[in-house]
């Protein structure tokens, strides 16, 4: 029950954060140079069709007013109309959200299968040449752009090979072609994750209790996983939760480079359209994304390591 | 016949005492300052390689000729040409000055004004560090790529662009870590006594607590510079950062992006070599600085 009431308190702390999140993004983006009215009709756009367009937006009221109306938008979920593809925000990034939310659960979900058994090796082994080898490759995995590697996985899995379908998802979500997406966002996240838990994997595996355990005669795996893992784990999520924002911004990328309809895509188009509306709101969407996350992660700590829990 | 000196009995002791405190570190301190040799020259030839770019090249990186377009590797063109026919060598060359330059200053930048910030915020109670704290959280609910995008939105494409607005989002880990060192340090006797010596809380601030809090930030660093290299090359990709005729890393990997399907890799794949050894240089630099200055990662 008490879990529930901290779930409660932490969603009300929500509340402030995404306040804070829409202000930073409404001053930030009335800083734009350039007349929305403007980009939307282009240059030869006669003066009334402007200013009637302006007066329609709400674009002529002071700044205040423009604020709070924003706020209470906000808050009723009437986010506005885009102004390029003309139709309402809220549909356009409902429609969009799935897919972006399904690529980086599955980069996640990847990230980890590749880093646990790297960060597993180089902590049980106690070899140089495996350290160092994983260290390059955590360095070139690092180093290695994101949409390059989208570039390369697209034309040797799905066009050489046929392997997975396609980009273009266009009605219902096509998990098969998101996978090699999410990959490719997995590889560059994993050299963090492999990063801190090999590192609070050395620790746990030099420690006394995981001496203990094998000193009361536990077999090695069980020391390993049972002992040695769960608790090096919980690094590897505190650093998951916060890389989060790597997750979405390589999302974003890789979504580009498949022509995967997602928010990533979505934003880009709408920062090359000089499409406001859309931005703001998607800009507070991702906010709100990350805050969330930052709250599972806390969730998935507490229940790893309950003394954490007890102190929240 | 050398002349024995007589050591204080004192003295002695405490020579002792550091040697055996010290007994088994030197081999792993040789091996560390090797990784950061390693580094530093990989980096170092990278960097002098740009620098000088004029001497290694004399060709113009943006001089276009249709004639010699998409050139395999010869004698007059090292690294054969693009489909303008410019020289991949020359633009590999000048296209890392802007890119390695934002990426360098845009963590200097945060480095510092990050650092500063964190340290303010250990060290002082009040209004302040709660407000520096909570803006810090707020900058740090937006995903990273996403509020630098979303400022180059804002302040148009470009190489200041981009410094601004990275350096406006990453200064935040700077300043976490900088404040979780300082309010460790904040209860240490040698800053209990510089306060009592009467010194004020600048001079403290400056001279003794970012001192000493300043390496975790530098490793930190490191890793961050790949960071940065990998989002100025991946905007300029996207047709958000450098603006052509300006050669740049990203922009060549877009141009040659459209001949891979033809099997030909060497446009693309080039600039991300390079870029990846870079990657690895800081990474042999940042590990054997953790390990010199004893920063836990």
């Amino acid at each position: 029950m008490n879990k529930w009431l901290y779930i409660g308190k932490r969603l009300l702390l929500l509340i402030p954060t995404v306040w804070g999140c829409a202000t930073l993004t409404f001053f930030l983006l009335k800083l734009t140079p350039g007349d929305p009215a403007v980009q939307a009709l282009g240059p030869k756009a006669s003066k009334q069709a402007l200013d009637a367009l302006r007066e329609s937006w709400g674009l002529n009221d002071p700044l205040w007013q423009q604020y709070l109306r924003f706020l209470g938008d906000l808050c009723t979920g009437n986010l506005g109309t885009s102004y390029s593809a003309k139709a309402p925000v809220a549909e356009l990034i409902a429609s969009r959200l799935p897919v972006t939310l399904i690529i980086m659960v599955l980069a996640a979900v990847f990230a980890v299968v590749i880093a646990l058994p790297l960060s597993v090796w180089v902590a049980t082994s106690g070899n140089r040449v495996v350290t160092e080898f994983v260290r390059i490759l955590n360095a070139v995995a690092q180093g290695w752009p994101t949409f390059f590697l989208g570039a390369i996985l697209l034309q040797v899995f799905a066009i050489q090979l046929g392997w997975f379908p396609i980009g273009s998802v266009s009605g219902g979500v096509d998990v098969a072609a998101l996978v090699l997406p999410s990959l490719a966002v997995a590889v560059s996240i994993a050299p963090i994750i492999v990063r801190s838990l090999t590192q609070s994997l050395q620790d746990s595996v030099n420690s006394e209790y995981v001496n203990f355990g094998k000193a009361k005669g536990l077999s090695y795996r069980k020391v390993l996983f049972g002992y040695a893992l769960r608790n090096g784990s919980i690094s590897a999520v505190s650093v998951l939760g916060i890389q989060v924002g790597f997750l979405v911004g390589g999302t974003l990328v890789v979504e580009n480079v498949f022509a995967v309809p997602g928010l990533g895509q979505l934003l880009m188009d709408s920062v090359m359209k000089r499409d406001l509306p859309v931005v703001q709101t998607l800009t507070v969407v991702f906010g709100i994304i990350v805050v969330l996350v930052y709250l599972i992660t806390d969730l998935v700590y507490g229940a790893l390591d309950p003394r954490a829990a007890k102190r929240g | 016949m050398p002349e024995t000196k007589k050591i204080p009995v004192a003295q002695a002791s405490k020579d002792y005492a550091k040697i055996k405190l010290t007994g088994s570190k030197p081999r792993k301190r040789k091996h560390a300052n090797a990784e950061i040799v390693i580094g530093c020259v990989m980096l170092g030839i990278i960097a002098l390689m740009i620098i000088f770019a004029p001497l290694l090249t004399s060709y113009d990186p943006t001089h276009q000729s249709l004639r010699e377009a998409m050139l395999g590797s010869s004698p007059a063109h090292l690294l054969g040409t693009d489909q303008y026919g410019r020289d991949i060598w020359a633009r590999l060359l000048y296209g890392g000055r802007i890119d390695l330059f934002v990426a360098i200053m845009a963590v200097f930048t945060p480095l510092v004004i990050g650092t500063i910030l964190g340290a303010v915020a250990g060290y002082f109670d009040g209004v302040v560090p709660t407000i520096i704290m909570r803006f810090a959280d707020l900058v740090s609910s937006f995903p990273f790529y996403v509020l630098v995008i979303v400022l180059v939105f804002v302040l148009g494409n470009g190489g200041t662009s981009i410094f601004i607005a990275i350096s406006a989002v990453s200064w935040v880990p700077y300043t976490r870590i900088s404040r979780g060192e300082t309010l460790i340090l904040r209860d240490r006797e040698f800053i209990a006594s510089c306060k009592a010596s009467g010194f004020s809380d600048g001079w403290v601030l400056f001279r003794h607590v970012i001192p000493n809090i300043a390496s975790q930030g530098i490793v930190y660093a490191m890793s961050d510079i790949v960071v940065n290299l990998g989002i100025i090359v991946t905007l300029s990709y996207f047709g958000l950062g450098i603006v052509p005729p300006t050669p740049d890393w990203g922009q060549m990997m877009n141009d040659g992006q459209q001949f891979l399907a033809a099997g030909v890799y060497s446009l693309t794949v080039i600039p991300t070599i390079v870029i990846i050894l870079i990657s690895l240089a800081l990474s042999f630099i940042g590990d054997g600085l953790a390990n010199v200055l004893k920063v836990r990662r």
